[in-house]
């Protein structure tokens, strides 16, 4: 048993989801209690999705227990086949049902059902999301690819597959598009993408292309390894996060290519070299800085601050307990010791330690941050809803490189205009009031002009009226950033009527007169 | 029975069929309620024996809360814990004494019961008791479920106030009656209450939840219960095997609502009804008052719930009654007949209710309806929004401070914004 306040991690079964609701023409039927419908909302609300996952969950409770669940699973597939006309179905169980131990593989299968139907075994109480989308990824390739009889026919241009982008990815919408970009201008074509956007078929053609990218080894290698031994395909290592990443990739890439890489040409749009060469850039030089994250951005975050931009890395750090060995050989090069946890208390006991100028980290390691008043990027999943921006945002490729620039130099920036605030508090341009800063504060309700919602006679502006006791308690009960708005308007409504003293009354009269 | 709202059988939907369904349901289970519990009960502590799903759906549903030190957990159950249920026990009491060393302020500890604890059949009946023993006097340990198979979202704070009911001091018999206010209420909220009963000349009231486990309200054969909540049927039993009278009544929201809520209780405590009509006189203009333009707004169009959190009845008498609203479906996940007669009594004639859930069928029948407004949960709302319906999250509505006068504009607003936006957007 383990205490848990926060987890990096959702179960094995959301992974799954993650890979499901990725593709088209995919059904996943999930044995699952009330309740487990949550993980909907992850899809439908973090990443802004317009339609439902294609889940259908079983959600039995516990008078069912005493029943039959095995034919309640048995009704939800075969009511979600029928619904949903999938190409392929995914059963499995979430964790409740995984311990009441109905066979969802066993059940669908009776079923005779016209479609392939791929059984999951997410063990939850071993295993967690990332995980669960490899296993599922994998478990899908392996049922759909068929091996060819005859070896592949190499087309005119080299072809690849890439591998590994999901539902919920931190960017991978688009990384996607930046790669194929970058890949495309290589002059190698791009045969499959998977699992986001491929449906089952699109999978059976994963064997028509010379070799495979992987983008996301948490959720491709398991899949990309077995194609390898499978059908010969070999896959790249380089994770193409940075520059310096991104040219051994277009290296490695095109040594499978067989091509002769015209690095110049891809790397047009590149900015973020010369920004970090720029004079400006130079009080970057040796920032202390903290890394947390997947273990992929994780390790590739760290060798773009210590490289490219100039940052001392003074830890590093992941959850994916999968990648551990990667992890330390990646930390030794820092001399520092790899932090492998997924408890949020150890990292930031480490970052207190590290005393770090700019922790790069989850949206977890933003609120360890905050609290220490440090400044913070983020460069890794979990990640809430302002991190599936609607601009072009990837964090691969040359263009990747450049919004990694930006947006880790942009809370230093900040945290530079911020010890000048503090330098110059009492300036009349610096008043204490004006907190740019991302560092938690307020807006600044003090530097907006007052606006008078309503007419005030002259002649009551000069006499504000004063607020009583129990009605400035009251004033207090309102969520803070509304204060200021519900305060100010009182008082212009006890003003507009010449009341000498706001009451409890006056305030809510006033709430009640602005509402609108 | 109540001296407020006369009940015709033939009007309003006190015997109207009540669509009742089987299939997937879309809703959250009754840990969720954990987060505003915790909200409002200062010194306790919700410890979930769960796994990492539970984990995950109270960190989802907490949203930016759980980064604030709450006072909530999960002790995550491992393949360890499976194997053998004495050593789940021990490692329980571990998790517990590490827990209530870190937090020493800490005087009501909640052992949460989730769909795996059950299933594997801990006994946290007996570890509750085990642990109270051990740390009593400084902590009580006492314990529920909130797990999907046993409640449904707001049902987990009915599991919860049911196993704090018997921990009420008993109220000396000989006394006059008092009120107590039962179902968390925003702190706002009941202070205003609090003033609105002082002005009608009731002295003994409380509320329950109270703020701090230290100060839980009395309980006795002369207690007259009155619910703020719809959701909470076993608490409601659990105070009535105590002698409490429960008060019948509608449910506080609307300017109208909230008025023979109030009257419904000074009713049952004697006092005149013109007495509470003074009273409460001020207030309910200004809430009627504020309530006029989203009226205006509202007036004609038609509204589809979706169930989420028992309170779909009460919301759709005040949109409809209050507001002027067409309701198309009223779906809830658990309708219970007696705490809600007075509900049905109010709702329009006809109105078409549904109880329990199948969610393609119920969202088949949204869809051949286009109702002007939807009222869903937030993994629906996008989606139908995409396929061009306006929807209102239905969360939301349990998360904000929408009971008693001065919050029924605000509550309505919560109706008119979504339409008002699409409108904004469209033009």
């Amino acid at each position: 048993m383990q205490l848990t306040l926060w987890t990096y991690e959702g179960p094995p079964h959301v992974g799954a989801m993650r890979v499901a609701t990725a593709m088209r023409g995919v059904h996943y039927v999930l044995h699952a209690p009330q309740g487990d419908t949550y993980a909907d909302l992850l899809f439908t609300m973090i990443e802004r999705r317009g339609e439902r996952p294609p889940v259908t969950y079983t959600t039995f409770q516990a008078r069912d227990l005493g029943g039959d669940t095995a034919q309640l699973f048995k009704d939800a597939a075969r009511d979600a086949h029928a619904r949903f006309q999938p190409q392929a179905l995914l059963v499995g169980a979430s964790c409740t049902a995984e311990l009441i131990q109905d066979d969802p593989g066993g059940l669908a299968a009776a079923l005779n059902l016209p479609v392939p139907v791929i059984p999951l075994e997410l063990p939850a109480y071993q295993r967690k999301e990332n995980w669960g989308a490899a296993e599922t990824f994998y478990q899908l390739v392996r049922s759909l690819v068929v091996k060819p009889a005859t070896p592949r026919v190499k087309g005119p241009a080299p072809r690849c597959n890439l591998l590994g982008p999901t539902a919920l990815g931190f960017r991978h919408r688009d990384d996607v598009r930046e790669i194929t970009q970058l890949l495309t201008r290589l002059g190698i074509e791009i045969n499959v993408v998977a699992p986001m956007g491929a449906t089952p078929a699109d999978l059976a053609r994963l064997t028509d292309a010379d070799f495979n990218v992987v983008l996301y080894p948490e959720i491709a290698q398991t899949a990309a390894t077995w194609l390898s031994r499978t059908l010969g395909q070999p896959a790249t290592k380089t994770v193409p996060i940075g520059v310096k990443a991104t040219r051994e990739f277009i290296a490695e890439v095109s040594a499978l290519a067989g091509i002769a890489p015209d690095i110049s040409a891809a790397a047009a749009d590149s900015h973020s070299t010369w920004y970090a060469q720029s004079v400006d850039a130079n009080y970057l030089t040796g920032k202390r800085v903290f890394v947390f994250g997947d273990a992929s951005h994780a390790i590739a975050a760290a060798r773009v601050a210590a490289e490219e931009f100039g940052f001392q890395v003074v830890g590093l750090g992941s959850y994916s307990r999968e990648f551990g060995r990667e992890l330390r050989a990646a930390a030794a090069g820092y001399g520092v010791e790899a932090l492998i946890t997924d408890d949020y208390l150890d990292v930031e006991a480490a970052i207190t330690a590290a005393a770090p100028e700019l922790v790069l980290g989850t949206q977890m390691e933003r609120h360890i941050a905050k609290r220490l008043g440090l400044p913070c990027a983020v460069i890794s999943a979990p990640v809430h809803v302002q991190d599936f921006p609607a601009r072009y945002a990837p964090q691969m490729g040359f263009e990747g490189a450049n919004v990694l620039f930006d947006t880790w130099v942009h809370p230093l920036m900040m945290g530079l205009e911020e010890h000048l605030l503090g330098m110059f508090r009492g300036d009349f341009e610096f008043h204490e009031d004006a907190a740019p800063s991302h560092l938690g504060r307020s807006a600044t309700p003090a530097a907006l002009p007052p606006s008078a919602p309503i007419a005030i006679p002259a002649e009551t502006v000069a006499q504000p009226a004063s607020w009583a006791p129990d009605a400035e308690q009251e004033l207090r009960k309102i969520p803070f950033f509304v204060r200021a708005k519900a305060r100010r308007n009182t008082e212009a409504y006890a003003m507009s009527r010449a009341l000498p003293l706001i009451t409890l009354e006056t305030l809510y009269d006033a709430k009640a007169h602005f509402s609108k | 029975m109540s001296p407020v709202i006369p009940i015709h059988t033939d009007s309003g939907c006190s015997d109207a069929p009540v669509l009742r369904e089987r299939g997937q349901r879309e809703v959250f289970c009754g840990l969720t309620g954990i987060i505003w519990l915790h909200r409002k009960m200062q010194d306790a502590f919700f410890l979930v024996v769960g796994s990492r799903t539970c984990a995950h759906l109270v960190q989802s549903a907490a949203g930016v809360m759980i980064f604030a030190e709450p006072r909530f957990a999960t002790a995550i159950l491992d393949e360890r814990d499976l194997a053998g249920l004495a050593d789940a026990q021990d490692e329980l009491d571990r998790v517990v004494q590490r827990l209530l060393e870190r937090r020493p302020d800490i005087r009501l500890l909640f052992l949460v019961g989730s769909c795996p604890s059950e299933v594997i059949k801990l006994d946290l009946s007996r570890a509750a008791a085990r642990l109270n023993q051990r740390f009593n006097p400084q902590v009580r340990v006492l314990n529920y479920s909130g797990s999907g198979i046993e409640t449904t979202f707001t049902q987990g704070e009915d599991a919860c106030l049911a196993a704090l009911a018997p921990e009420l001091p008993a109220a000396p018999a000989p006394a006059e009656p008092e009120l107590l206010i039962v179902g968390t209420l925003a702190d706002v909220v009941e202070d205003q209450f609090s003033r609105l009963l002082t002005a009608m000349g009731v002295k003994r009231f409380a509320f329950f939840p109270s703020r701090r486990s230290t100060a839980l309200p009395a309980v006795g054969p002369n207690t007259r219960l009155l619910l703020a909540q719809p959701f909470l049927g076993d608490t409601a039993r659990a105070l009535e095997a105590r002698g409490a009278q429960r008060i019948p009544a509608p449910f506080p929201l609307g300017a109208e609502g909230s008025a023979a809520w109030l009257q419904a209780a000074g009713a049952a405590l004697g006092l005149a009804p013109d007495v509470v009509s003074r009273a409460i006189a001020p207030a309910r203009q200004r809430a009627e008052q504020a309530l006029a333009p989203h009226r205006a707004a509202l007036a004609g169009r038609r509204v589809f719930f979706f169930p989420d959190s028992q309170l779909e009845l009460p919301l759709a008498r005040f949109l409809a009654r209050e507001l002027g609203m067409e309701l198309v479906e009223v779906g809830t996940p658990y309708l219970h007949r007696q705490h809600l007669a007075e509900e049905l009594a109010w709702l329009p004639a006809g109105t078409a209710l549904s109880e329990g859930q199948d969610v393609e069928k119920q969202l088949d029948r949204c869809r051949a309806a286009r109702p002007d407004l939807v009222v869903c949960g937030l993994g629906l709302a996008n989606p139908l929004e995409a396929e061009g319906m306006t929807t209102k999250w239905s969360i939301e509505l349990v998360f904000t401070p929408i009971q008693g006068f001065e919050q029924a504009a605000d509550l309505a607003g919560l109706f008119t914004r979504p339409l008002h936006r699409r409108q904004l957007l469209a033009a």
